[in-house]
This record gives structure tokens, sequence and C-alpha cells, in this order.
């Protein structure tokens, strides 16, 4: 036992409450970020134990060099026509996004969620993905939809909750859904999806099945208990499994420091769980795809899981509820280290002699257009507020696979009520 | 069959039709769980078929829904009622609602079992009944066993619903039934018709009542342990009371309760858990909405009280014979006598 008051002449304990580095107005300076030279990461085989790769969770994999050269030994080597479609799916995001963003503004529908800047981490995820695998997204990865094959007007509908939205109007705006195309229902709840994920690829390797699962979530939500008890999961049973951290710097206006990021990579939470952990850059499309493909072949050769860390930068705000120049530098975005992975991508393209600056021009028109006339299609079927879209029983459905007498009670209320309420309304059935 | 080897012997049942169906938590593969439920699965049905976890709760409900999306029937066990908190969000905001959320594309076909409830000298940590917690959730079903015999057939039953079900099983009548005196020795199950169990498949339908008593007197509304309670006070008095099993908490089976007190014209609802906002209020509204023209009396309550299960004071806390019979003097008090 320490004497009573062997303590006298130490200075009082101190509270350490992090703070982000540039605040509105302040000038950015992002010397202090290591960024590797591309092509000099190594690529270790499929197989290699996760110990004996420790390293590349504090190493960034990174394909595309200064000259937009696609360089080293993570190069995907993929053909024209793959980087064309890549290019032409990420395009086609941010046209949605950008659109779908302003019919918020404009009050067709309550919420929206932009991807912008972080196209890569969806989109080259997705395409590196057999079309079979089972993806449990968060509310930033419309990009794998997009791979897919999702009809837009789907998801527009879904954004409106209009009559012909698949989820009956029962779910936030971009909370999409589709079994067919491997995309799980998206929760509201952070991380919740990542145990589930887990469960799913064990499901999967228990059946002696071929399909692996692959998940994501913010570095913010990298806090939650969910995103540790999967992680453990995922060790203990070796799932086949890619579990992706979409590191965009921010958790609405909380910065990276206050999931744990000032001390470590997110990456590095793999190497406390003893499974293989990779830091890629998130705004290059060709290291996310290689990196997604690696960790696919990892999984589907019983090798395992892997942790994914993209580092990539919320260009835009959080959603249409938030406002980043209220807590964050404009300057971040503007000088953002690692680029746009679409202005990336299409310089690589030019100069690989495949794509042109008036190429690119026609398909930014064409991606607007084809936006626009979906969201025309979409706006047919009704707009969230316009009008009662989903019968009423219809909220008492799916509680239950059948209908208990307590639901069917409040049913016959409910359409009860609606007649005294909206004696006019057109009867939308 | 005692109920713990009733619902071993419905899982082992399970286990044997459907290759789907695997269960996993904490102790139940190689050593059969603390209680013993889960014995001699592993080593007959194999290592993924019944197997250990981490102990996380989260990542056990978790993990199950996503084998249930993928669509298998995973019968995780919480190892007592007590330590679902920390898989709660899974279970409330994830099995409960993703049939909705995705319009029945996906669903949580899970069953979670957990024993609950006291008597066995458990402590704040090992005695709770959270089950109005779970009844409050849409979308959750809940279900009570209060014999061997129902155990199994509700258990199966449970595992072939296409719906999560909070599968809460009365710890203090493994194995035997309770009366609520804590001096008197109890007596096993194998005394008791209720303990003759087939060992085949045979299914008790989730959502009905089971009048275990008929009677004009009162309505009596329990479950779980408490109907073995609530059946020796009333036969103790001599009391004319219809004694009702509940069995399933949601989807209650109204039915049979309205008829029932339609013709008694009292009632006396009987649980565990602590008072305020248990289920006894929803059933005592209930019965107030639908039978009030018929109510002879005030409907009772007896509960355990507002406090965290006292470990020293067990027995002060159990809602026993005690406080059974004042509540039913005051019901029918011309009867008692
Ligand atoms: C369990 C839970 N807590 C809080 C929230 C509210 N919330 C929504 S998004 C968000 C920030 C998430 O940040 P991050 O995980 O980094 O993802 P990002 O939005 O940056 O893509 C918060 C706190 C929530 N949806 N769920």
């Amino acid at each position: 036992m320490a004497e009573d008051n062997s303590k006298t002449n130490l200075p009082p304990l101190s509270l350490h409450v992090p703070e982000p580095k540039y605040r509105p107005g302040d000038t950015v300076d992002y010397s202090d970020v290591t960024i590797p030279r591309a092509g000099d990461q190594p690529r270790p085989d499929v197989n290699s134990a996760p110990a004996a790769m420790r390293e590349m969770v504090y190493d960034m994999v990174r394909v595309l060099d200064d000259d937009y050269k696609a360089v080293g030994p993570w190069d995907p080597k993929l053909s024209d026509d793959t980087l064309l479609k890549m290019l032409k799916t990420m395009a086609q995001v941010r046209a949605f996004d950008d659109r779908l963003h302003r019919m918020q503004r404009q009050g067709k529908t309550s919420f929206y969620m932009k991807c912008t800047g972080e196209e890569a981490t969806s989109v080259a995820a997705a395409m590196a993905l057999d079309s079979d695998d089972m993806c449990f997204p968060s509310y930033r990865q419309q990009g794998i939809l997009f791979v897919r094959g999702y009809p837009m007007v789907e998801m527009i509908n879904q954004i409106f909750s209009n009559r012909e939205d698949k989820l009956k109007g029962r779910q936030l705006p971009i909370m999409y859904c589709s079994r067919r195309l491997g995309f799980f229902s998206i929760s509201g709840n952070l991380a919740t999806q990542y145990p589930q994920a887990v469960g799913w690829a064990m499901a999967s390797a228990a059946k002696g099945d071929t399909r692996i699962a692959a998940t994501w979530c913010g570095e913010g939500s990298t806090a939650e208990g969910d995103f540790h008890s999967a992680m453990t999961f995922a060790t203990v049973y070796n799932a086949p499994i890619i579990m992706n951290v979409v590191n965009n710097q921010w958790a609405i206006s909380s910065f990276s420091g206050f999931a744990g990021g000032e001390r470590t990579t997110f990456a590095a939470r793999a190497a406390g769980y003893g499974i293989a952990g990779l830091r890629v850059d998130g705004n290059d499309p060709l290291a996310v795809y290689a990196a997604t493909q690696w960790a696919a072949e990892r999984a589907r050769t019983n090798n395992g899981p892997t942790l994914i860390e993209h580092f990539t930068y919320r260009a835009d705000a959080h959603s249409t509820s938030d406002d980043p120049s209220a807590y964050r530098s404009a300057q971040e975005r503007e000088e953002w280290p690692l680029g746009d992975p679409i202005t990336r991508l299409k310089r690589h393209l030019i100069h690989r002699g495949v794509w042109s600056k008036e190429q690119h021009e026609a398909l930014d028109k064409e991606c607007i257009e084809a936006v626009k006339v979906a969201t025309k299609e979409a706006e047919k079927n009704g707009i969230l507020g316009h009008g009662l879209h989903q019968p009423f029983e219809t909220m008492f459905q799916d509680v239950f696979e059948e209908m208990p007498w307590h639901l069917k009670e409040q049913s016959e209320q409910a359409n009860k009520e609606r007649e005294i309420k909206w004696p006019d309304a057109e009867a939308s059935k | 069959m005692n109920m713990i080897e009733a619902i071993n012997s419905g899982l082992d049942n399970m286990m044997a039709r459907d290759d789907d169906v695997v269960i996993m938590g904490e102790d139940v593969g190689y050593f059969g769980g603390v209680f013993r439920a889960t014995a001699g699965l592993q080593e007959k049905h194999g290592k993924t078929r019944c197997f250990d976890t981490p102990i996380s709760e989260c990542g056990i409900i978790g993990v199950a829904v996503g084998m249930a999306a993928y669509g298998m029937r995973p019968v995780p066990e919480i190892q007592f009622a007590d330590y679902i908190y920390p898989g709660l969000d899974q279970l409330v905001s994830e099995a409960a609602r993703l049939r909705y959320r995705s319009a029945a594309e996906f669903t949580s076909a899970i069953t979670v079992r957990s024993p609950f409830g006291g008597g066995i000298f458990g402590g704040q940590t090992h005695s709770q009944s959270p089950e109005s917690m779970f009844t409050h959730v849409c979308g959750l079903k809940t279900v009570i066993p209060s014999t061997p015999y129902d155990a199994k057939g509700l258990l199966i039953s449970a595992i072939e619903d296409n719906d999560p079900v909070m599968f809460f099983e009365p710890k203090r009548i493994y194995n035997g039934p309770f009366t609520g005196y804590y001096d008197k020795p109890v007596e096993p199950w194998s005394k008791f018709e209720a303990s003759e169990v087939p060992e085949d498949y045979y299914k008790i339908p989730i959502g009905k009542a089971n009048i275990v008593r008929e009677g004009e007197a009162v309505t009596v509304l329990a479950y779980g342990t408490m109907v073995h309670v609530a059946n020796a006070v009333v036969e103790e008095h001599g009391i004319d009371a219809e004694v009702i099993d509940l069995r399933t908490l949601v989807p209650l089976d109204i039915d049979t309760i309205e008829e029932s007190v339609k013709k008694t014209g009292r009632c006396l609802i009987i649980h565990e858990a602590t008072r305020t906002s248990g289920f006894g209020a929803e059933l005592s509204a209930l019965v107030q909405e639908r039978c009030f023209y018929h109510l002879e009396a005030p409907i009772e309550r007896v509960t355990g009280f507002d406090t965290p299960y006292p470990h020293s004071l067990e027995w002060a806390y159990f809602p026993g014979p005690v406080r059974i019979g004042e509540a039913l003097d005051k019901i029918v008090g011309e009867l008692t006598s």
C-alpha cells in the first residue's frame, strides 16, 4: 500500500476530450496525413496468416499514382470495359444523389443522404463481389444497388414512399431492401447489420454454400458494441465475410477521434481480433476493387474474415438535416489529399486512351437525363405527403406472418377513422 | 419427463426434422447448457448444429437474425433472462421489425429460449421476469409454458413459427411444480400427469390458453410458475375458481379470457414480475374494456413488488399463497369464510 501522503506533489489528473484539427474558418494543413506512394504496398497471399501481415493495417493500399497510372502488385488489371462500367456507375450514383437531394429540398420527400466522394467504396467493392454474395449495407451504399441493376424508379418510389414503394411506405427514404439483389434491409440503428452479416456468413458456411457476405459501416459506428460482437463472432467461427469500415472522417459533427481514430487506424481493430485487416485509399476505385477481390477470395477459400478500412472523406453534408459548414472548415473538402474517386478514375481512363473529356461531359449529361426520366416516372406514383398512398390495412400487415385479433381490431379502427378524417380521399387500393 | 427433459426432447425432435434448426448460446454445446436443456444435442447432431458462443448477447441475437435471414431457424439460448439486455436492441429494433420493414422479404424465424423467474435464490441477476418488456414490442411473440408437456409442444410450435418468439422457461418449475410453499418439499414432475411427454413430435398451438381448472366463482389469470401457486391456493381455500394458464402472452387468447370473466364476473391476475407496467396491467385493462358490465368486483392483481429481486428476502418478495389468498378474499370474500 502506498503511503497516505505519497501523492501530494503530483499535478491533478486531466481529462482529454478530442478536438478536430480544424473548425470553420481554419486553414487546413494535411501535411501530417501519411499517404504512401501508390504501388509500394505488398500484396500478401490470400491465405497469409493475419499475424504475418500486421503492417497492412497501418499502411494504405493504393493503385493509382499521381499520374493516374495503375501501378504495383495491387493493380487488379481490369479490362477497359470493366473500368468504364465502374466509372459510369459512379457518375450515375452522383447524378442520382444530386437530383434526389434537390427533390428533398423541394419538399418531395422528408430526407436524403448522399455518398458524394465515397462512391468507390460501394461501387468498386460491389463490382469485385459475385452478384449473389450477400450485402448488409449501411445508408451510404446506394452504389451496390446501381451495380446490381436495381431500377432507379424503384429507388425513387421508396424515397417518395409512394404507392409503388415496394416497402409500402414503412421505411425512411434511402433505407432500401432487395432480397433478389442480395441487398439486406437497412436499419436506422447503427451497426446492427454487422453481427447479422456475420450470422448470414456463418449460415452460408454451415450449409456448405459458396456465397459470402459483406457489410459496411461508418468509422463512427465502429464504437458500437455490435461492431465488436461481430468481430468476435467473425474471428471465432472464421466467418466468410468482408467487413468494410468507411472512414469518411466525420460522424455527423463528430470527427473520427471520437471513435478512437486519434490513436490508431480503424483497420488496426482487426489485429486485436487476429483477423486480416487492410487499410485502403477509399478514393482509389482500383485499390478498393483489388482489396475487396483479395478479401473475397480469402473468404471464399475458407481463410476467414477481413476488415477493410476505406480511408475517404465525406465531401458533402451528413444528410439533408445537416449543415457541415457549422462545424468544419470548407477547405477540408477542397484540399482532401486523396482527391475525388470519379475524377481519378476518369483521368486514369483518359490516360489509358479509352476515354475523353468530351465523352465524360456527355456521360454526365446522360446520367442527369436518366435520373430526370426516372424521377418523372416515379412521381406519377405520388410523392411523400401528397395523398394516402397505401391502403391503411398495410400498416398492420407484416407485423406478424398472420394478423392477430388485436391488429385486426386496430386495422378496422384505422379504416373507420379514414372515412371521418379524409371523406373525399380517393381510395388508393 | 421433467420440463428440462421435455425441452431437450422438443429441440432434439426439431433438429432431427429440420437441418435449418441450429442451437447456439453460452455453454450450450459440449456441456449441454447450465440447466442441461441442450444436453447431448451436440453429440447427436454435430458441432455446427449446436454450438457454444462468445459471451455476447448482442452477438448471439444479431448473428441469429442473420442466420434467419439466410433461411435457417436458429434457437439461441440466453443463459438467464436477466442477460437479455445487452442483446435487446437486436431483438427490439431488428428481429421484431425485420418482416415489417422489408415488406416480408426477410423474416427472423428465431426462437429465443431463456430461463426466467425467481424462487431459486438467484439474487437480482438470476431471478427477473422481463416478459412485459417484450410484450410491448410490436412483432415479437411471447410464450411461457407451465408444464413439461406444454413446454415441448409450445417449443416445437415456436421453432416452426416464422416470427421471432421469446420463449421464457420458468426455471423454478424445471424439476417439479411449485405451490408457493417454500418450506414444503417440491414434488418431482414424475408424480404428475403433465410429465407424460411423448418422445415424438407434437405441437401445442401458440395463442391458445389452457383452462386448467373450471369454476364459477372467479377467473384467475396466470402463467408459468404462478399457475401452480394459484391452483394450490384455490384448492386450499376451496374456492370454485376458474384458473386459466395463458401459455402465450402475445398473441393473447382474449376469447377464452373474455368468456370466462363474463361467466364468473370476477377476475384475479397473478404474475411474478414487478407490478408497475407489468403484463397484469394490460390484462386488467383488457378485462375492464371487454367485461365491465359483467364484473361484480374490482379486478385484482397479485404481483412481485416494485423492487429488484432481493437475495435473502426472496420469500418475502415472491407472490405466494398469503398474497394470493388475501386478494381472493377481497374478490370473493363471502365464499372463503
Ligand atoms: C444506434 C444509433 N445511434 C445514433 C444514431 C444517430 N446517427 C445517425 S448517423 C450517425 C453518425 C454515423 O457516423 P458514421 O458511422 O461515421 O457514418 P457516416 O454517416 O459518416 O457515413 C448518428 C450518430 C443512429 N442512427 N443509431
